[in-house]
Protein backbone atom coordinates (compact mmCIF):
# COMPACT_ATOMS: atom_id res chain seq x y z
CA UNK A 1 0.00 0.00 0.00
CA UNK A 2 1.45 3.34 -1.00
CA UNK A 3 0.67 5.81 1.77
CA UNK A 4 1.01 9.56 1.97
CA UNK A 5 3.75 11.18 4.08
CA UNK A 6 1.42 11.91 7.03
CA UNK A 7 0.46 8.26 7.49
CA UNK A 8 4.11 7.27 7.29
CA UNK A 9 5.07 9.95 9.82
CA UNK A 10 2.41 8.82 12.32
CA UNK A 11 3.36 5.19 11.76
CA UNK A 12 7.06 5.80 12.31
CA UNK A 13 6.58 8.29 15.16
CA UNK A 14 3.25 7.45 16.75
CA UNK A 15 2.01 10.08 19.22
CA UNK A 16 0.71 9.21 22.67
CA UNK A 17 1.21 5.44 22.65
CA UNK A 18 0.44 3.86 25.98
CA UNK A 19 -2.21 3.18 28.59
CA UNK A 20 -3.85 4.85 31.57
CA UNK A 21 -5.28 2.93 34.50
CA UNK A 22 -8.73 2.02 33.22
CA UNK A 23 -10.03 1.93 36.80
CA UNK A 24 -9.29 5.67 37.22
CA UNK A 25 -12.54 7.67 37.55
CA UNK A 26 -11.21 10.40 35.26
CA UNK A 27 -10.29 7.99 32.46
CA UNK A 28 -12.64 6.94 29.68
CA UNK A 29 -11.62 3.84 27.71
CA UNK A 30 -12.90 2.91 24.27
CA UNK A 31 -11.98 -0.39 22.61
CA UNK A 32 -13.36 -0.84 19.10
CA UNK A 33 -12.82 -3.26 16.25
CA UNK A 34 -12.12 -6.99 16.33
CA UNK A 35 -9.02 -9.17 15.90
CA UNK A 36 -10.73 -11.18 13.11
CA UNK A 37 -11.23 -7.97 11.16
CA UNK A 38 -7.55 -7.11 11.47
CA UNK A 39 -7.91 -3.98 13.57
CA UNK A 40 -8.54 -3.19 17.22
CA UNK A 41 -8.12 0.31 18.66
CA UNK A 42 -7.93 1.19 22.33
CA UNK A 43 -8.28 4.91 23.01
CA UNK A 44 -8.11 6.34 26.52
CA UNK A 45 -8.99 9.91 27.48
CA UNK A 46 -8.17 11.64 30.76
CA UNK A 47 -10.96 14.14 31.34
CA UNK A 48 -11.09 16.83 34.07
CA UNK A 49 -14.08 18.15 36.00
CA UNK A 50 -14.59 20.93 33.41
CA UNK A 51 -15.09 18.20 30.77
CA UNK A 52 -11.78 19.07 29.09
CA UNK A 53 -9.67 16.24 27.67
CA UNK A 54 -6.32 16.74 29.41
CA UNK A 55 -4.51 13.76 27.98
CA UNK A 56 -5.00 10.88 25.56
CA UNK A 57 -3.31 7.55 24.94
CA UNK A 58 -3.80 4.80 22.39
CA UNK A 59 -2.79 1.31 21.49
CA UNK A 60 -3.74 -0.12 18.10
CA UNK A 61 -3.53 -3.51 16.44
CA UNK A 62 -3.95 -2.84 12.75
CA UNK A 63 -2.43 -1.69 9.52
CA UNK A 64 -0.45 1.50 9.04
CA UNK A 65 -3.49 3.65 8.44
CA UNK A 66 -5.25 2.30 11.54
CA UNK A 67 -2.21 3.21 13.64
CA UNK A 68 -1.97 6.64 12.00
CA UNK A 69 -5.73 7.31 12.42
CA UNK A 70 -5.62 6.57 16.15
CA UNK A 71 -2.37 8.49 16.64
CA UNK A 72 -3.91 11.53 14.94
CA UNK A 73 -7.10 11.18 17.01
CA UNK A 74 -5.10 11.42 20.25
CA UNK A 75 -3.39 14.57 18.99
CA UNK A 76 -6.66 16.18 17.99
CA UNK A 77 -8.68 15.47 21.13
CA UNK A 78 -6.09 16.78 23.58
CA UNK A 79 -7.20 20.12 25.02
CA UNK A 80 -10.66 19.86 23.48
CA UNK A 81 -13.88 19.73 25.48
CA UNK A 82 -15.84 16.49 25.37
CA UNK A 83 -18.45 18.13 23.16
CA UNK A 84 -15.81 19.41 20.75
CA UNK A 85 -14.17 15.97 20.57
CA UNK A 86 -17.52 14.44 19.67
CA UNK A 87 -17.61 16.73 16.61
CA UNK A 88 -14.55 15.05 15.07
CA UNK A 89 -15.70 13.21 11.96
CA UNK A 90 -14.00 10.30 10.26
CA UNK A 91 -13.92 12.35 7.05
CA UNK A 92 -11.69 14.91 8.83
CA UNK A 93 -9.22 12.11 9.51
CA UNK A 94 -9.47 10.82 5.92
CA UNK A 95 -8.69 14.31 4.59
CA UNK A 96 -5.86 15.03 7.00
CA UNK A 97 -4.09 11.71 6.37
CA UNK A 98 -5.08 11.40 2.68
CA UNK A 99 -6.29 7.85 3.30
CA UNK A 100 -7.04 5.78 0.20
CA UNK A 101 -10.70 4.65 -0.20
CA UNK A 102 -9.89 1.08 0.88
CA UNK A 103 -8.68 2.42 4.26
CA UNK A 104 -11.66 4.62 5.13
CA UNK A 105 -12.84 2.07 7.70
CA UNK A 106 -9.73 2.90 9.76
CA UNK A 107 -10.92 6.48 10.15
CA UNK A 108 -14.42 5.28 11.07
CA UNK A 109 -12.85 3.14 13.76
CA UNK A 110 -10.95 6.13 15.16
CA UNK A 111 -14.15 8.20 15.33
CA UNK A 112 -15.91 5.27 17.02
CA UNK A 113 -13.06 4.96 19.51
CA UNK A 114 -13.40 8.62 20.56
CA UNK A 115 -17.15 8.18 21.03
CA UNK A 116 -16.71 4.92 22.95
CA UNK A 117 -14.11 6.44 25.28
CA UNK A 118 -16.33 9.44 26.04
CA UNK A 119 -19.33 7.19 26.61
CA UNK A 120 -17.29 5.12 29.06
CA UNK A 121 -16.22 8.28 30.90
CA UNK A 122 -19.81 9.54 31.11
CA UNK A 123 -20.98 6.21 32.51
CA UNK A 124 -18.33 6.42 35.21
CA UNK A 125 -19.59 9.83 36.28
CA UNK A 126 -23.20 8.64 36.78
CA UNK B 1 24.78 -5.49 1.30
CA UNK B 2 22.21 -3.70 -0.89
CA UNK B 3 18.88 -2.53 0.48
CA UNK B 4 16.04 -3.31 0.19
CA UNK B 5 16.53 -7.04 0.67
CA UNK B 6 14.44 -9.28 -1.56
CA UNK B 7 12.80 -12.07 0.44
CA UNK B 8 9.76 -12.72 -1.74
CA UNK B 9 11.13 -15.47 -3.97
CA UNK B 10 7.89 -17.46 -3.82
CA UNK B 11 6.33 -14.58 -5.72
CA UNK B 12 8.99 -14.23 -8.35
CA UNK B 13 12.76 -14.65 -8.62
CA UNK B 14 15.37 -12.36 -10.11
CA UNK B 15 16.76 -13.27 -13.50
CA UNK B 16 20.04 -15.14 -13.13
CA UNK B 17 22.75 -13.16 -15.00
CA UNK B 18 23.74 -16.37 -16.83
CA UNK B 19 20.15 -16.63 -18.09
CA UNK B 20 20.17 -13.06 -19.36
CA UNK B 21 23.45 -13.73 -21.13
CA UNK B 22 21.92 -16.73 -22.93
CA UNK B 23 18.88 -14.66 -23.91
CA UNK B 24 20.65 -11.57 -25.24
CA UNK B 25 21.41 -12.81 -28.77
CA UNK B 26 17.73 -13.70 -29.16
CA UNK B 27 16.68 -10.19 -28.15
CA UNK B 28 19.07 -8.73 -30.72
CA UNK B 29 20.44 -10.37 -33.86
CA UNK B 30 18.72 -13.77 -33.60
CA UNK B 31 15.17 -12.57 -34.06
CA UNK B 32 13.81 -15.18 -36.48
CA UNK B 33 10.40 -16.78 -36.10
CA UNK B 34 10.99 -20.33 -34.91
CA UNK B 35 8.20 -21.46 -37.22
CA UNK B 36 9.94 -20.07 -40.33
CA UNK B 37 11.15 -23.25 -42.02
CA UNK B 38 12.31 -21.52 -45.19
CA UNK B 39 15.44 -19.65 -44.06
CA UNK B 40 18.37 -19.59 -41.66
CA UNK B 41 16.79 -16.99 -39.34
CA UNK B 42 14.06 -19.47 -38.49
CA UNK B 43 16.39 -22.48 -38.37
CA UNK B 44 18.67 -20.98 -35.74
CA UNK B 45 15.81 -19.97 -33.44
CA UNK B 46 14.07 -23.31 -33.90
CA UNK B 47 17.27 -25.07 -32.91
CA UNK B 48 17.55 -22.90 -29.78
CA UNK B 49 13.93 -23.61 -28.86
CA UNK B 50 14.47 -27.35 -29.19
CA UNK B 51 17.60 -27.19 -27.04
CA UNK B 52 15.56 -25.42 -24.34
CA UNK B 53 12.81 -28.00 -24.65
CA UNK B 54 15.36 -30.72 -23.95
CA UNK B 55 16.71 -28.88 -20.86
CA UNK B 56 13.23 -28.49 -19.41
CA UNK B 57 12.34 -32.12 -20.18
CA UNK B 58 15.51 -33.23 -18.40
CA UNK B 59 14.65 -31.19 -15.29
CA UNK B 60 11.40 -33.14 -14.80
CA UNK B 61 12.36 -36.54 -16.22
CA UNK B 62 10.31 -36.17 -19.41
CA UNK B 63 10.85 -36.60 -23.14
CA UNK B 64 11.44 -33.37 -25.03
CA UNK B 65 8.41 -34.03 -27.26
CA UNK B 66 6.23 -33.83 -24.16
CA UNK B 67 7.00 -30.16 -23.42
CA UNK B 68 4.69 -27.40 -24.67
CA UNK B 69 5.70 -23.76 -24.28
CA UNK B 70 3.14 -21.33 -22.88
CA UNK B 71 3.11 -17.82 -21.43
CA UNK B 72 3.44 -19.07 -17.85
CA UNK B 73 2.03 -21.42 -15.24
CA UNK B 74 -1.36 -19.68 -15.21
CA UNK B 75 -1.83 -20.43 -18.89
CA UNK B 76 -0.48 -23.97 -18.48
CA UNK B 77 -2.97 -24.63 -15.69
CA UNK B 78 -5.82 -23.20 -17.78
CA UNK B 79 -4.92 -25.53 -20.66
CA UNK B 80 -4.64 -28.51 -18.31
CA UNK B 81 -8.04 -28.05 -16.70
CA UNK B 82 -10.10 -26.62 -19.56
CA UNK B 83 -8.33 -28.72 -22.19
CA UNK B 84 -8.88 -31.97 -20.28
CA UNK B 85 -12.49 -31.13 -19.43
CA UNK B 86 -13.33 -30.50 -23.06
CA UNK B 87 -11.34 -33.38 -24.51
CA UNK B 88 -12.64 -35.98 -22.06
CA UNK B 89 -16.21 -34.66 -21.75
CA UNK B 90 -17.60 -37.95 -23.05
CA UNK B 91 -15.75 -39.91 -20.38
CA UNK B 92 -16.88 -37.78 -17.46
CA UNK B 93 -17.20 -34.33 -16.01
CA UNK B 94 -15.79 -34.58 -12.49
CA UNK B 95 -12.58 -32.86 -11.37
CA UNK B 96 -10.85 -33.21 -8.01
CA UNK B 97 -8.72 -30.40 -6.63
CA UNK B 98 -7.98 -28.81 -3.25
CA UNK B 99 -9.17 -25.72 -1.40
CA UNK B 100 -5.65 -24.28 -1.15
CA UNK B 101 -4.75 -24.39 -4.84
CA UNK B 102 -3.54 -21.32 -6.71
CA UNK B 103 -6.26 -19.06 -8.11
CA UNK B 104 -5.32 -20.19 -11.65
CA UNK B 105 -6.63 -23.64 -10.71
CA UNK B 106 -9.55 -22.54 -8.55
CA UNK B 107 -10.83 -19.99 -11.03
CA UNK B 108 -10.46 -22.41 -13.96
CA UNK B 109 -12.39 -24.98 -11.91
CA UNK B 110 -15.11 -22.45 -11.12
CA UNK B 111 -15.34 -21.59 -14.82
CA UNK B 112 -15.75 -25.28 -15.64
CA UNK B 113 -18.48 -25.62 -13.02
CA UNK B 114 -20.45 -23.04 -15.01
CA UNK B 115 -19.97 -25.21 -18.09
CA UNK B 116 -21.26 -28.54 -16.84
CA UNK B 117 -18.42 -29.88 -14.71
CA UNK B 118 -18.66 -30.85 -11.08
CA UNK B 119 -15.63 -30.10 -8.93
CA UNK B 120 -14.60 -31.50 -5.56
CA UNK B 121 -12.49 -29.06 -3.54
CA UNK B 122 -10.77 -31.28 -0.99
CA UNK B 123 -10.28 -29.77 2.46
CA UNK B 124 -6.73 -29.73 3.81
CA UNK B 125 -5.25 -30.71 7.16
CA UNK B 126 -3.72 -28.26 9.64
CA UNK B 127 -0.48 -28.23 7.66
CA UNK B 128 -2.26 -27.49 4.40
CA UNK B 129 -2.03 -30.91 2.75
CA UNK B 130 -4.55 -33.33 1.28
CA UNK B 131 -3.92 -37.03 1.87
CA UNK B 132 -3.84 -39.79 -0.76
CA UNK B 133 -6.78 -41.41 1.07
CA UNK B 134 -8.88 -38.26 0.63
CA UNK B 135 -8.13 -38.22 -3.08
CA UNK B 136 -8.97 -41.91 -3.43
CA UNK B 137 -12.28 -41.48 -1.61
CA UNK B 138 -13.27 -38.56 -3.84
CA UNK B 139 -12.85 -40.45 -7.14
CA UNK B 140 -16.09 -41.39 -8.89
CA UNK B 141 -16.71 -43.09 -12.22
CA UNK B 142 -17.18 -39.61 -13.67
CA UNK B 143 -13.77 -38.35 -12.54
CA UNK B 144 -11.52 -37.31 -15.41
CA UNK B 145 -8.86 -35.22 -13.69
CA UNK B 146 -7.08 -34.72 -10.37
CA UNK B 147 -5.32 -31.36 -10.16
CA UNK B 148 -3.07 -30.57 -7.22
CA UNK B 149 -0.12 -28.35 -6.55
CA UNK B 150 3.24 -29.95 -5.79
CA UNK B 151 3.93 -27.34 -3.10
CA UNK B 152 1.83 -24.45 -1.88
CA UNK B 153 2.96 -20.95 -2.78
CA UNK B 154 1.99 -19.36 0.55
CA UNK B 155 2.91 -21.93 3.15
CA UNK B 156 5.31 -24.18 1.24
CA UNK B 157 3.68 -27.47 2.21
CA UNK B 158 4.58 -30.29 -0.19
CA UNK B 159 1.87 -32.73 -1.29
CA UNK B 160 2.50 -36.51 -1.38
CA UNK B 161 2.53 -36.47 -5.20
CA UNK B 162 3.96 -39.94 -5.78
CA UNK B 163 1.31 -41.64 -3.63
CA UNK B 164 -1.47 -39.65 -5.26
CA UNK B 165 -0.01 -40.43 -8.70
CA UNK B 166 -0.36 -44.16 -7.95
CA UNK B 167 -3.99 -43.72 -6.96
CA UNK B 168 -4.71 -41.74 -10.12
CA UNK B 169 -3.09 -44.40 -12.27
CA UNK B 170 -5.01 -47.24 -10.59
CA UNK B 171 -8.27 -45.38 -11.13
CA UNK B 172 -7.42 -44.45 -14.72
CA UNK B 173 -7.78 -40.74 -13.92
CA UNK B 174 -5.45 -38.09 -15.35
CA UNK B 175 -3.20 -36.35 -12.83
CA UNK B 176 -2.20 -32.70 -13.31
CA UNK B 177 0.41 -31.16 -11.00
CA UNK B 178 0.98 -27.43 -10.61
CA UNK B 179 4.73 -27.35 -10.09
CA UNK B 180 5.19 -23.58 -10.31
CA UNK B 181 6.80 -23.49 -6.86
CA UNK B 182 8.81 -26.71 -7.06
CA UNK B 183 10.31 -27.00 -10.55
CA UNK B 184 13.97 -26.15 -10.19
CA UNK B 185 13.78 -26.17 -6.39
CA UNK B 186 13.14 -29.81 -5.52
CA UNK B 187 13.38 -32.88 -7.70
CA UNK B 188 10.52 -33.83 -10.00
CA UNK B 189 10.27 -37.08 -11.94
CA UNK B 190 7.06 -37.34 -13.93
CA UNK B 191 7.56 -41.09 -14.45
CA UNK B 192 8.24 -42.01 -10.84
CA UNK B 193 5.54 -39.66 -9.57
CA UNK B 194 2.87 -40.82 -12.03
CA UNK B 195 2.21 -37.32 -13.37
CA UNK B 196 0.32 -36.95 -16.65
CA UNK B 197 0.28 -33.16 -16.99
CA UNK B 198 2.56 -30.66 -15.25
CA UNK B 199 2.60 -26.86 -15.20
CA UNK B 200 5.82 -24.86 -14.78
CA UNK B 201 6.77 -21.20 -14.76
CA UNK B 202 10.16 -19.80 -15.78
CA UNK B 203 10.17 -16.73 -13.53
CA UNK B 204 9.98 -18.79 -10.34
CA UNK B 205 13.28 -20.48 -11.22
CA UNK B 206 15.44 -17.47 -12.08
CA UNK B 207 14.20 -17.33 -15.67
CA UNK B 208 12.26 -14.55 -17.38
CA UNK B 209 8.61 -13.65 -16.87
CA UNK B 210 6.06 -14.38 -19.57
CA UNK B 211 7.12 -17.92 -20.36
CA UNK B 212 6.15 -21.26 -18.93
CA UNK B 213 5.79 -24.89 -19.82
CA UNK B 214 3.25 -27.63 -19.88
CA UNK B 215 4.29 -31.26 -19.76
CA UNK B 216 1.79 -33.48 -21.55
CA UNK B 217 2.40 -37.24 -21.32
CA UNK B 218 2.72 -38.98 -24.71
CA UNK B 219 2.76 -42.62 -23.70
CA UNK B 220 0.94 -44.73 -21.13
CA UNK B 221 -1.45 -42.97 -21.51
CA UNK B 222 -1.21 -40.54 -24.42
CA UNK B 223 -2.85 -37.42 -23.02
CA UNK B 224 -4.83 -35.19 -25.33
CA UNK B 225 -5.95 -31.68 -24.43
CA UNK B 226 -8.18 -29.30 -26.35
CA UNK B 227 -6.38 -26.02 -27.00
CA UNK B 228 -7.43 -22.83 -25.25
CA UNK B 229 -5.60 -20.50 -27.65
CA UNK B 230 -6.37 -21.27 -31.30
CA UNK B 231 -4.31 -20.22 -34.28
CA UNK B 232 -1.42 -21.42 -36.38
CA UNK B 233 -1.10 -24.83 -34.77
CA UNK B 234 2.20 -24.19 -33.01
CA UNK B 235 3.36 -26.55 -30.27
CA UNK B 236 1.66 -29.51 -31.96
CA UNK B 237 -1.67 -27.74 -31.73
CA UNK B 238 -1.63 -27.50 -27.94
CA UNK B 239 -0.86 -23.79 -27.94
CA UNK B 240 -0.87 -21.58 -31.01
CA UNK B 241 1.07 -18.35 -31.25
CA UNK B 242 4.55 -17.37 -32.38
CA UNK B 243 7.05 -18.69 -29.88
CA UNK B 244 8.63 -16.29 -27.39
CA UNK B 245 12.10 -17.41 -28.44
CA UNK B 246 14.18 -15.23 -26.10
CA UNK B 247 11.94 -16.19 -23.18
CA UNK B 248 12.12 -19.87 -24.08
CA UNK B 249 15.93 -19.74 -24.38
CA UNK B 250 16.05 -18.11 -20.93
CA UNK B 251 13.68 -20.72 -19.55
CA UNK B 252 15.89 -23.47 -20.97
CA UNK B 253 19.05 -21.96 -19.50
CA UNK B 254 17.31 -21.53 -16.12
CA UNK B 255 16.26 -25.18 -16.20
CA UNK B 256 19.77 -26.30 -17.11
CA UNK B 257 21.23 -24.33 -14.17
CA UNK B 258 18.62 -25.75 -11.82
CA UNK B 259 19.39 -29.31 -12.93
CA UNK B 260 23.05 -28.72 -12.11
CA UNK B 261 22.73 -26.67 -8.91
CA UNK B 262 19.36 -27.52 -7.37
CA UNK B 263 20.60 -30.14 -4.91
CA UNK B 264 23.31 -27.97 -3.31
CA UNK B 265 21.15 -24.87 -3.49
CA UNK B 266 18.32 -26.54 -1.57
CA UNK B 267 20.77 -27.44 1.21
CA UNK B 268 22.18 -23.91 1.41
CA UNK B 269 18.84 -22.11 1.20
CA UNK B 270 17.07 -24.36 3.68
CA UNK B 271 19.93 -23.84 6.16
CA UNK B 272 19.45 -20.06 5.88
CA UNK B 273 15.68 -20.49 6.18
CA UNK B 274 16.11 -22.61 9.33
CA UNK B 275 18.48 -20.05 10.77
CA UNK B 276 15.87 -17.33 10.22
CA UNK B 277 13.13 -19.48 11.71
CA UNK B 278 15.11 -20.56 14.77
CA UNK B 279 16.34 -17.05 15.52
CA UNK B 280 12.84 -15.55 15.32
CA UNK B 281 11.29 -18.29 17.45
CA UNK B 282 13.99 -17.96 20.09
CA UNK B 283 13.85 -14.16 20.30
CA UNK B 284 10.06 -13.62 20.11
CA UNK B 285 7.13 -15.27 21.88
CA UNK B 286 3.67 -16.04 20.49
CA UNK B 287 4.85 -17.04 17.00
CA UNK B 288 3.07 -19.70 14.98
CA UNK B 289 4.58 -21.55 12.04
CA UNK B 290 2.16 -21.92 9.13
CA UNK B 291 2.58 -25.00 6.96
CA UNK B 292 4.31 -28.32 7.43
CA UNK B 293 7.41 -28.11 9.65
CA UNK B 294 9.26 -30.74 7.60
CA UNK B 295 7.55 -31.44 4.28
CA UNK B 296 7.93 -27.92 2.92
CA UNK B 297 9.77 -25.97 0.23
CA UNK B 298 13.41 -25.37 1.18
CA UNK B 299 13.06 -21.61 0.63
CA UNK B 300 9.73 -20.89 2.31
CA UNK B 301 8.95 -19.68 5.82
CA UNK B 302 5.49 -18.50 6.86
CA UNK B 303 4.96 -17.24 10.40
CA UNK B 304 2.03 -15.64 12.21
CA UNK B 305 3.30 -12.93 14.55
CA UNK B 306 0.33 -12.89 16.92
CA UNK B 307 -1.03 -9.46 17.93
CA UNK B 308 0.84 -7.64 15.14
CA UNK B 309 -1.06 -6.90 11.94
CA UNK B 310 0.79 -8.07 8.82
CA UNK B 311 0.64 -4.89 6.78
CA UNK B 312 1.88 -2.80 9.68
CA UNK B 313 4.72 -5.27 10.14
CA UNK B 314 5.64 -4.96 6.47
CA UNK B 315 5.50 -1.17 6.73
CA UNK B 316 7.95 -1.38 9.61
CA UNK B 317 10.14 -3.72 7.55
CA UNK B 318 10.51 -1.29 4.70
CA UNK B 319 14.04 -2.46 3.90
CA UNK B 320 12.81 -6.05 3.47
CA UNK B 321 10.49 -7.25 0.71
CA UNK B 322 8.16 -9.97 2.03
CA UNK B 323 4.45 -10.70 1.64
CA UNK B 324 1.55 -11.19 4.01
CA UNK B 325 -1.67 -13.16 4.29
CA UNK B 326 -3.25 -10.13 5.91
CA UNK B 327 -6.43 -8.78 4.37
CA UNK B 328 -4.97 -5.29 4.43
CA UNK B 329 -2.53 -6.28 1.72
CA UNK B 330 -5.22 -7.49 -0.65
CA UNK B 331 -7.83 -5.59 -2.58
CA UNK B 332 -10.54 -7.92 -1.28
CA UNK B 333 -10.02 -7.16 2.44
CA UNK B 334 -10.25 -10.90 3.06
CA UNK B 335 -7.34 -12.64 4.72
CA UNK B 336 -5.57 -15.54 3.03
CA UNK B 337 -7.93 -18.31 1.89
CA UNK B 338 -5.07 -20.78 2.21
CA UNK B 339 -4.58 -20.10 5.92
CA UNK B 340 -8.36 -20.12 6.40
CA UNK B 341 -8.64 -23.54 4.74
CA UNK B 342 -5.98 -24.88 7.13
CA UNK B 343 -8.05 -23.75 10.09
CA UNK B 344 -5.81 -20.80 11.00
CA UNK B 345 -8.08 -18.25 12.72
CA UNK B 346 -8.62 -14.94 10.98
CA UNK B 347 -7.00 -13.10 13.88
CA UNK B 348 -3.79 -15.06 13.18
CA UNK B 349 -4.14 -14.94 9.39
CA UNK B 350 -3.97 -11.14 9.64
CA UNK B 351 -0.58 -11.44 11.33
CA UNK B 352 1.12 -13.78 8.86
CA UNK B 353 4.27 -13.00 6.93
CA UNK B 354 5.78 -15.11 4.14
CA UNK B 355 9.56 -15.09 3.78
CA UNK B 356 10.76 -16.49 0.46
CA UNK B 357 14.51 -17.04 0.30
CA UNK B 358 16.38 -17.71 -2.89
CA UNK B 359 19.54 -18.35 -4.86
CA UNK B 360 20.86 -14.86 -4.17
CA UNK B 361 19.96 -14.63 -0.47
CA UNK B 362 23.05 -14.26 1.73
CA UNK B 363 23.74 -15.07 5.39
CA UNK B 364 24.42 -11.37 5.98
CA UNK B 365 20.96 -10.50 4.65
CA UNK B 366 19.34 -13.10 6.89
CA UNK B 367 21.13 -11.64 9.94
CA UNK B 368 19.88 -8.18 9.02
CA UNK B 369 16.32 -9.46 8.57
CA UNK B 370 16.35 -11.25 11.94
CA UNK B 371 17.39 -8.06 13.72
CA UNK B 372 14.83 -5.94 11.86
CA UNK B 373 11.90 -8.32 12.35
CA UNK B 374 12.59 -8.74 16.06
CA UNK B 375 12.81 -4.96 16.52
CA UNK B 376 9.67 -4.14 14.56
CA UNK B 377 7.58 -6.90 16.15
CA UNK B 378 8.60 -5.72 19.63
CA UNK B 379 7.80 -2.11 18.78
CA UNK B 380 4.39 -2.96 17.32
CA UNK B 381 3.55 -5.27 20.21
CA UNK B 382 4.31 -2.42 22.59
CA UNK B 383 1.53 -0.53 20.87
CA UNK B 384 -0.82 -3.50 20.42
CA UNK B 385 -3.85 -3.55 22.75
CA UNK B 386 -4.18 -7.27 22.07
CA UNK B 387 -0.66 -8.07 23.24
CA UNK B 388 -1.31 -6.02 26.37
CA UNK B 389 -4.57 -7.88 27.04
CA UNK B 390 -2.97 -11.27 26.40
CA UNK B 391 -0.16 -10.41 28.82
CA UNK B 392 -2.77 -9.40 31.43
CA UNK B 393 -4.15 -12.90 31.06
CA UNK B 394 -7.35 -11.91 29.27
CA UNK B 395 -8.68 -14.61 26.95
CA UNK B 396 -9.17 -12.68 23.71
CA UNK B 397 -11.75 -15.21 22.54
CA UNK B 398 -13.98 -14.33 25.51
CA UNK B 399 -14.03 -10.60 24.70
CA UNK B 400 -17.14 -9.08 23.11
CA UNK B 401 -15.66 -7.32 20.08
CA UNK B 402 -17.45 -4.72 18.07
CA UNK B 403 -17.17 -6.25 14.61
CA UNK B 404 -17.36 -3.86 11.73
Amino acid sequence: MAYGPKVIDHFNNPRNVGSFDKGDQSVGTGVVGAPECGDVMKLQLKINSQNIIEDAKFKTFGCGSAIASSSLATEWVKGKSVDEALQIKNTDIVNELALPPVKIHCSVLAEDAIKAAIEDYKKKQE
Amino acid sequence: MRLPIYLDNNSTTPLDPRVLEAMMPFLTEKFGNAASRSHAFGWETEEAVEKSRASIAKLIGANLKEIVFTSGATESINIALKGAAEMYAEKGNHIITAATEHKATLDSAKYLEKHGCTVTYLPVDKFGAVSPEQVKAAITEKTILISLMHANNEIGTIHPIEEIGKIAKEAGVLFHVDAAQTAGKISIDVEKMGIDILSISAHKMYGPKGVGGLYVRRTNPRVRLSPVVHGGGHERGFRSGTLNVAGIVGFGKAAELCSQEMAQEAVRVSALRDKLKNALFSQLDELFLNGDPIKRLPNNLNISFAFVEGEALMMGLKEVAVSSGSACTSASLEPSYVLKAMGVGEELAHTSIRFGLGRFTTAEEVDFVIEKVVGVVKKLRDMSPLYEMAKEGIDLKSVQWTTH
